[in-house]
């Protein structure tokens, strides 16, 4: 007979309740639909037992290299997980709950919720935070589309610092819209002034923009931003959450939209993913922001208590009027974020982005020693910087890696006629000696 | 209980941070840096970690709690696909290491588990193709709605509008409009089913296509399915199966045999993967050969000398979608699953949850009204319309509650007025459906002889009924 190893009901259960709802086998469960639509031809292999599965699994892989010295961030950073994020987040009654709807029974999922949208706030100087999207980048889009709605305009200007891998979600996600979509090619590393006030029209509904950009180059975007705002438009700008524990905040430049990427807030690399998209605004924009938002509130007897809040925007009441189409949240991600916050704490996690600074910092004096090697822009950077090399960068790279070390992203992959840049990345586990041996390597190839 | 904010302490911290400085970088000037730390509570390991220990014993789980959330398929998570997930080799991989030269020979594992559970849900489907990367139910809805407008526009097809029942989930309407297309809602008929005649006056030249859950948030299976695809195929529509509900007959239905042409699959449903709290999930699409062109980039191949590697070279995809691959972690959970269901687990799993949503809809049957005269697939409708005067669905919730139940599905559908939707899923013991059959039949009389009581409930839960009209006026969204 067929086994589910994780189906519950035992042979003799299972003939006493086929019996009692008037059926002899499985098979009479299913005789209401045609036999014709149903199929036997399912060309998969026999079931494993979980020490088969644990062997095979292991056994593939271990075809990965995962032991490189890894400087290739590129807006995703190696960083060092506290094993206490693990620990916690792991325990069952967070993982295997779903979606608060019965906020007496998730008041756990609900009150993390709450504390991590008062951390994102925090970090960003935002005055309020939903409790995460998917992802950096449809985070972004996220805030591009709200933006939108606010201004009721349909015109978006990018800027060409924002990730590319960003850039060419937008691309799709716009294609099917009534969205007029343009890039602003950067100036000397950063975003181009004079561009930005030519293009700013009273039919620019959104400006996006990145910091620390994707080739690591800091800005105080004030400026920008103010004359965004001086032409009605909305500026959303995208952060890597670690440089926020140095680096000047949204807030403090006054973006309306801040997105961004989580995954260096306690979440492992994983080949892309899960990550989780943040998202704050203002609390002017509140409800034109997309996903779940926990609101505090009490119960009849005054106690404090969490519930999912400002539901009317969402798709399940609103359907295709919904302010989008995300009816989930990254809830687990999220909560190894506020973790891995809390962990840290306001001095740590200062400390652990001055880290990263530092050693960006030194292998910047190293690698630029370098005979041949330039800085592609010689500006502010947080934890990453691009270099132009003498050679092709993706051939450097693939040198390297034959000596166990990722040197870095070329930067050519997304940026035409950049073919000899390379982007370097730090984080606070890369040492002193493993800048060492990069710059030693680097030398020794080009 | 108290806010992680609110036991903070000056100068404690969780973590040591190494002290060794290697540089004194202070290129920085001090208008690129921000004025005060971010205010982050202090406090050390031990209190983090009591902290959230106890903030989840408020929660009910399925690993505490029968969960027969209508819907959701709330089912036991194994403890090996944890495992599995949690290998060092595939946690500590960088997503842009195979896009480097020569990179993809780094990362031949995990383009192994992608490539190899791609071609295990085509053929469990029966679609040709499937993308990996929507990240969630409803991200695979926009994605199929995305490669539905690039494939109309690539025939040069005029698309309007796309037509979907009144008892779909409300993300299918929202994608399609971020999809760009008008929503054409067809009112279901006395069976539940989206009414067939109503249907074929909207159907016209500009249908770009029709979303159908099957079997329907009804718990029905629609018999006129094959009609309404024939229908939709004859203007050059494109017939979408949404997944939610694969549950009830994976392993024994084949979407793409029944002639739909793209479906999304709910991983974290159908495949157990567990649901976080809310998230992440993932919502892999399929397709069938006509759509291969548009999937979006990049595709995971399998060369001629047995290495994987991605392919980007596809001039009518719909473009990126995702950052990378996926929720890479959640994926491997739903490989290591259905590497240990194997083709008998499979239609064992769907076999059983149907049985059991059968069982407790008989059961309940004399009390409540059930929405099917006949059989449910994998989770049943009932209404609350029978319940004493004056009490409510969401009363009968909260009494579950207090009875050590999370609350079925309620108020959806939204054709079901009171509607209670409950989905018992296969990894429930009949001792534990027939007390919870016991107790909703408890308090069904209870509504009757004190409404009362029910109204109180719940009483045990960490706090009582919250006051959410309170919560959306006070907009109080952060600790002050």
């Amino acid at each position: 007979m067929s086994i589910s190893p994780f189906a519950c009901t035992s042979p003799d259960d299972e003939k006493a309740m086929l019996a009692s709802i008037g059926a002899k086998t499985f098979d009479d469960l299913f005789a209401h639909i045609p036999a014709e639509f149903q199929s036997d031809q399912f060309n998969l292999p026999e079931g494993l037992s979980e020490m088969e599965m644990m062997q095979q699994i292991r056994a593939i892989a271990r075809k990965n290299s995962s032991d490189l010295t890894n400087f290739c961030g590129a807006g995703f950073y190696d960083h060092f997980i506290p094993a206490a994020v693990n620990s916690l987040t792991s325990r069952g009654e967070f993982f295997t709950a779903y979606t608060p709807y019965q906020p007496e029974a998730a008041q756990g999922t609900l009150q993390a919720m709450f504390e991590y949208q008062t951390a994102i706030t925090r970090l960003t100087n935002m005055e309020v935070s939903n409790s995460s999207l998917y992802d950096g980048g449809t985070a972004l889009f996220e805030g591009m589309m709200m933006a939108l709605r606010i201004t009721k305009r349909n015109r978006v200007l990018v800027d060409e610092g924002v990730s590319p891998i960003y850039r060419t979600m937008l691309c799709s996600y716009t294609r099917n819209l009534k969205i007029e979509y343009r890039e602003v090619p950067l100036s000397g590393g950063v975003a181009d002034r004079a561009a930005f006030a030519k293009q700013l029209d009273g039919t620019v509904g959104a400006v996006l923009l990145q910091n620390p950009n994707f080739f690591g180059c800091l800005d105080d975007l004030t400026d920008v931003i103010a004359q965004a705002h001086g032409a009605g438009a909305i500026a959303v700008v995208s952060a890597y959450p670690i440089s926020l524990g140095v680096v000047k905040t949204p807030g403090e430049m006054d973006a309306d939209i801040v997105t961004g990427d989580g995954q260096s807030l306690g979440l492992p690399l994983s080949f892309g993913g899960p990550y989780l998209g943040f998202m704050a605004t203002k609390k002017k924009y509140v409800r034109n922001m997309p996903g779940r938002i926990v609101g505090a509130t009490t119960d009849g007897q005054g106690r404090r208590g969490y519930v999912l809040t400002l539901q009317a925007r969402e798709q399940h009441i609103r359907r295709e009027k919904a302010a989008s189409n995300i009816c989930t949240n990254m809830q687990l991600c999220a909560l190894r974020s506020v973790v891995y916050l809390s962990l840290l704490g306001k001095h740590g996690f200062t400390d652990v982005a001055r880290q990263c600074m530092d050693r960006a910092g030194y292998a910047w004096m190293r690698l630029k020693a370098i005979k041949g090697v330039e800085p592609l822009y010689d500006r502010p950077f947080f934890n990453e910087f691009a270099l132009k090399l003498p050679k092709d960068a993706g051939e450097v790279v693939s040198d390297l890696i034959s000596e166990g070390i990722a040197a870095g992203f070329p930067a050519g992959r997304y940026y035409p006629g950049m073919e000899n840049v390379l982007l370097c990345a730090f984080t606070e586990k890369r040492t002193k000696k493993e800048i060492d041996i990069l710059a030693a390597k680097l030398e020794s190839v080009l | 209980m108290k806010l992680i904010y609110e036991i903070s302490s000056k100068g404690r911290g969780g973590v040591r941070i190494p002290e060794d400085r290697i540089s004194e970088h202070d290129i920085i000037s001090k208008n690129l840096l921000r004025a005060a730390p971010a205010e982050l509570p202090e406090v050390s390991e031990s209190e983090v970690v009591r902290h959230y220990t106890k903030l989840s014993r408020l929660n009910y789980s399925v690993d505490t709690h029968f969960y027969p959330l209508g819907s959701c398929t709330m089912k036991h998570n194994p403890r090996a696909c944890e495992a599995a997930a949690s290998l060092p080799d595939l946690c500590d991989t960088h997503p842009l290491w195979p896009q480097l030269r020569h990179g993809g020979l780094l990362t031949q594992g995990s383009l192994q588990i992608l490539y190899s559970l791609e071609r295990m849900l085509s053929e469990i489907t029966g679609l040709a193709e499937f993308t990996l990367q929507p990240m969630a139910g409803s991200h695979g809805e926009l994605t199929a709605v995305m490669m539905m407008a690039a494939y109309h526009r690539d025939r040069g097809n005029k698309k309007t509008h796309i037509i979907i029942p009144d008892s779909a989930h409300g993300t299918n309407p929202a994608s399609a409009a971020l999809g760009g297309y008008a929503v054409v809602t067809i009112p279901s008929d006395a069976s539940g089913d989206m009414d067939i005649e109503l249907f074929k006056a909207a159907l016209n030249d500009e249908t770009a296509g029709v979303m159908l859950t099957l079997p329907s948030t009804l718990g029905v299976f629609n018999p006129k399915v094959k009609e309404i695809i024939k229908a939709v195929h004859a203007v050059d529509g494109l017939m979408y199966y949404d997944g939610a509900n694969f549950n009830a007959i994976m392993g024994r239905i084949k979407p793409g045999e029944l002639g739909f042409d793209l479906c999304h699959l709910n991983l974290h449903k159908s495949f157990s993967t567990p649901h976080g709290g809310g998230g992440p999930g993932t919502g892999p699409v399929g397709v069938c050969e006509k759509l291969r062109p548009y999937l979006p980039i990049s595709r995971v191949a399998k060369t001629k000398d047995g290495t994987y590697t991605l392919d980007y070279d596809f001039p009518k995809s719909i473009g990126y979608i995702a950052p990378f691959y996926g929720n890479f972690a959640i994926l491997v959970r739903a490989y290591a699953y259905l590497l240990m269901l194997g083709r008998d687990g499979l239609r064992a799993t769907s076999d059983r949850a149907v049985l059991n949503a059968n069982y407790v809809q008989e059961k309940l049957r004399p009390y409540f009204a059930a929405v099917t005269k006949g059989r449910c697939m994998h989770e049943c409708v009932f209404s609350g319309k029978t319940l004493g005067e004056g009490v409510h669905t969401l009363d009968l919730a909260k009494a579950l509650l207090d009875r050590g139940y999370h609350a079925p599905t309620i108020y959806f559908p939204l054709n079901v007025p009171e509607a209670i939707m409950i989905e018992p899923t296969e990894t429930e013991t009949r001792e534990t459906l027939d007390a919870f059959c016991k107790d909703m039949i408890e308090i069904f009389e209870l509504s009757k002889t004190n409404p009362e009581a029910v109204h109180a409930a719940p009483i045990t839960t960490p706090v009582g009924r919250l006051d959410e009209v309170a919560a959306a006026k006070n907009m109080e969204l952060t600790f002050q």
